[in-house]
């Protein structure tokens, strides 16, 4: 938006009225700036300041305690045993994993369910809204549902296994992270696919008259005219669900509970703060999830953009 | 003038209201809110309400006790007397032990007629916190028919217990009941795992994780002998998935007629005699079996009545634990919702055996029961207790074995612990 706002008064810099429209540029985005500051950057602020002290749950005006709660034998980091706090680490390990795993099959799940759904077939709005059913209904309900649906005793899954002469899986203790994942790319695919279909919608016909013409097999074509032409709009889908992924608690706490082996970052976050009372090493730990988050997309958006310049 | 005459009225009227709540003071109660516990607190009140004139107000709590126990933690953050009387966790004194009233005054001594392994766990520097109002141990469940069947006895020990479950699950099985298992317990990652794992290693002479005099003592091989003893549990005498089962679950499988020893609390007694219920006068109930130390561990449970030190009416809110926790309320309560007593008098009470035959069964269970390390370890017990059933659940899962899982978990609370003290 502000882009957009400054582009045309760079050109005739000189003129009042690009003076004029630079003013109002400011005196509109000031409300916002302001909203802004008092939603997003005062929480933040406080969260840091609490990091670094020793506050709890039932007495938040804590004494500073500088970075004890980053390093040093009772912070997150350099614990005297090895350069990360083992428990941490787990957390961290499993929201990575988590996050690459279920990304990677939702991107690939969604592309396919696009292009499907971008033929033209008889009933194709009702397989559409079909498809988006599971993003509607809210993380904790599908992850109850899940649960209750994968249990082993009356679950309905386990329940057509041994119909089958199957033997029953307890899923969710004995393969944890992998049903967490699996909820995960039931509900979140459809979002990926409905922003995958939008860019497919918008591509250019001729091409593909070209292609035809042409002979050129349709793997190729999916591969040199589709895949790049859609590939700002995919980066823009991997980039929103990478960052809802890092920053996942609700499906794994509904599922799993705060297990070591499926815990995420938020879930170290909201175990040290709610249950433990250590507001001070929960801050830490939000700060330093906070970190992540930022440093991952900052790296993502770099590689995109690299790799959407090579293609120019 | 008319300004004087509005000003006399105003400080009359402001008197007359000041004289009316000093009179009857409104006490705001949070008394629970899982199954008949409000009902059971109206009934309760209301003849509080009839003796002193005092209001009550009833205050919603969520049904988790760790949601209940984070929402006080914020309440009294804020200094707020907004709850005047709380219910306690028997494993909460020492972790809000700044935030209530000393009771030692308004008790008058009462408390010596209640069991002393409560008053020893509510007593926090001196001070005695809270008064326990009912009480609950960890017990074993057995089938009676299919001892019986079988002709094995109770087991009198954790090996024995083994060896039965698995002589019973085995011989029923080879007669077409697939579905039966020889124990169910609680191993979820939660609460009741550390009570769980620190019956099994109390009663083998480990200790009890960290000892009332601040010393951490679980990294010990006797303790490390328990949990691989219970490790060998999942897979052979107990199902798989008895690493995801709280104490509904473990119940389900054991009144689903599944299972033939439970360990559980004094609330299954009651619901498996219900009538619907497929085990129904088929069922004992005893004290959990011996370890290799001779002694048999209950985890003390149960919940303490207690006054915010932020309450506004302090006498009232004390007399008003007081009478809840008397012994004729308690009476009442037991009758009500089948609550245990905590006072030792009323199990060999003839009138209140007549009317619940069943509280015999209890007399004893007490005398064993351990508790959790939380009066000692104060703010820090819930660290405390997660890092125990971390440790453990990796032990009945396999990943790791007793002598590691004890040496790493002293290792953790340790660092739990931050420095020499508590």
């Amino acid at each position: 938006m502000v882009k957009t706002l400054e582009r045309p008064a760079q050109k005739t810099s000189a003129t009042g009225l690009a003076r004029q429209r630079r003013r109002s540029a400011v005196a509109f985005l000031a409300p916002m700036v302001v909203v802004l500051v008092l939603v997003a950057f005062a929480p933040l602020a406080r969260s840091l300041w609490l990091s670094l002290t020793d506050a709890r749950i039932d007495n938040l005006s804590g004494q500073f305690v500088g970075l004890s709660n980053y390093v040093g034998a009772y912070g997150l980091f350099f614990t005297g045993d090895g350069w990360i706090d083992p428990r941490w680490a787990t957390a961290v390990g499993n929201t990575l994993r988590f996050a690459v795993v279920s990304v990677s099959i939702e991107t690939v799940l969604a592309l396919a369910v696009a292009l499907m759904l971008d033929t033209e077939f008889r009933g194709r709005s009702l397989v559409t809204a079909a498809v988006l059913v599971p993003w509607a209904v809210p993380t904790v309900v599908s992850a109850k549902l899940w649960d209750w649906m994968l249990q082993q005793q009356f679950g309905v899954v386990n329940l057509a296994l041994a119909q089958l002469g199957f033997e029953r899986i307890a899923f969710t203790t004995e393969y944890p992270m992998w049903s967490v994942v699996l909820v995960d790319v039931w509900k979140t695919t459809p979002f990926m696919a409905l922003l995958i279909l939008a860019a497919l919608k918008m591509l250019p016909r001729d091409c593909y008259e070209a292609a035809r013409v042409d002979g050129v097999h349709p793997v190729k074509v999916f591969l040199r005219v589709t895949l790049p032409l859609i590939r700002p709009a995919l980066a823009v889908a991997v980039i929103f669900r990478l960052l809802d992924a890092l920053r996942v608690f609700d499906v794994i706490y509904v599922l799993t509970g705060s297990t070591e082996s499926t815990i995420s970052m938020s879930g170290f976050v909201r175990d040290q703060m709610i249950e433990n009372g250590d507001v001070g090493l929960g801050s830490a730990a939000s700060t330093v999830l906070f970190v992540v988050i930022a440093a991952c997309t900052l790296v993502y958006m770099k590689a995109a953009r690299v790799r959407a310049g090579e293609g120019t | 003038m008319i300004y004087k005459k509005l000003w006399r009225a105003l400080a009359a009227f402001a008197m007359i209201h000041a004289a009316g709540t000093a009179r009857a003071a409104e006490i705001t109660v949070a008394c629970g809110s899982v199954g008949t516990d409000i009902e059971v607190c109206r009934k309760l009140m209301a003849d509080w309400t009839a003796k002193t004139g005092n209001k009550v107000r009833i205050f919603l709590t969520p049904n988790s006790s760790t949601d209940q126990l984070a929402l006080y933690r914020q309440q009294f953050g804020a200094r707020s007397g907004e709850v005047d009387v709380l219910m306690v966790d028997v494993v909460w004194p020492g972790i809000i032990k700044e935030h209530l009233l000393d009771l030692t005054p308004y008790a008058k001594g009462v408390q010596a007629q209640h069991f002393p392994a409560i008053i020893a766990n509510d007593t926090v520097g001196g001070k005695l916190l809270a008064l326990p109002w009912f009480t609950d141990a960890g017990l074993l469940f057995y089938r009676q028919d299919l001892l019986d069947k079988y002709h094995e006895k109770v087991p009198a020990t954790w090996a024995e217990l083994s060896a039965t479950a698995q002589r019973i699950q085995d011989a029923e099985r080879r007669a077409g009941n697939r579905d039966l298992v020889g124990f169910v317990f609680q191993g979820k990652a939660y609460e009741g795992l550390t009570c769980n794992a620190l019956e099994w290693i109390a009663a083998n002479g480990g200790g009890t994780v960290v000892e009332p005099d601040g010393r951490i003592s679980i990294n010990n091989p006797k303790a490390a002998q328990a949990l691989d003893m219970a490790a060998r549990w999942p897979g052979t005498i107990a199902p798989k998935n008895v690493t995801s089962f709280a104490e509904e679950e473990a119940r389900s499988v054991f009144q689903g007629g599944n299972a033939v020893f439970m360990r559980n609390w004094s609330y299954a007694w009651d619901l498996a005699q219900k009538d619907g219920s497929k085990i129904r006068g088929k069922v004992g109930m005893t004290a959990l079996p011996k370890g290799e130390g001779g002694r048999n561990a209950s985890t003390l449970g149960g919940w303490q009545l207690a006054v915010s030190k932020y309450s506004a009416h302090p006498a009232e809110a004390a007399d008003l634990v007081l009478f809840l926790t008397s012994k004729e309320m308690q009476r009442k309560r037991a009758l009500l919702a089948g609550s245990l007593p905590t006072w030792p008098a009323l199990y060999s009470d003839p009138q209140m055996l007549k009317a619940a035959p069943w509280l015999a069964r209890f007399s004893g269970v007490f005398e064993g029961a351990t508790a959790r390390p939380s009066t000692v370890t104060g703010a820090k017990y819930n660290a405390v207790s997660s890092a125990v059933w971390n440790a453990t659940q990796a032990t009945l899962s396999g990943r790791t074995k007793g002598a590691d899982a004890v040496r790493g978990l002293e290792k953790e609370l340790t660092k739990v612990r931050r420095g020499a003290a508590w």
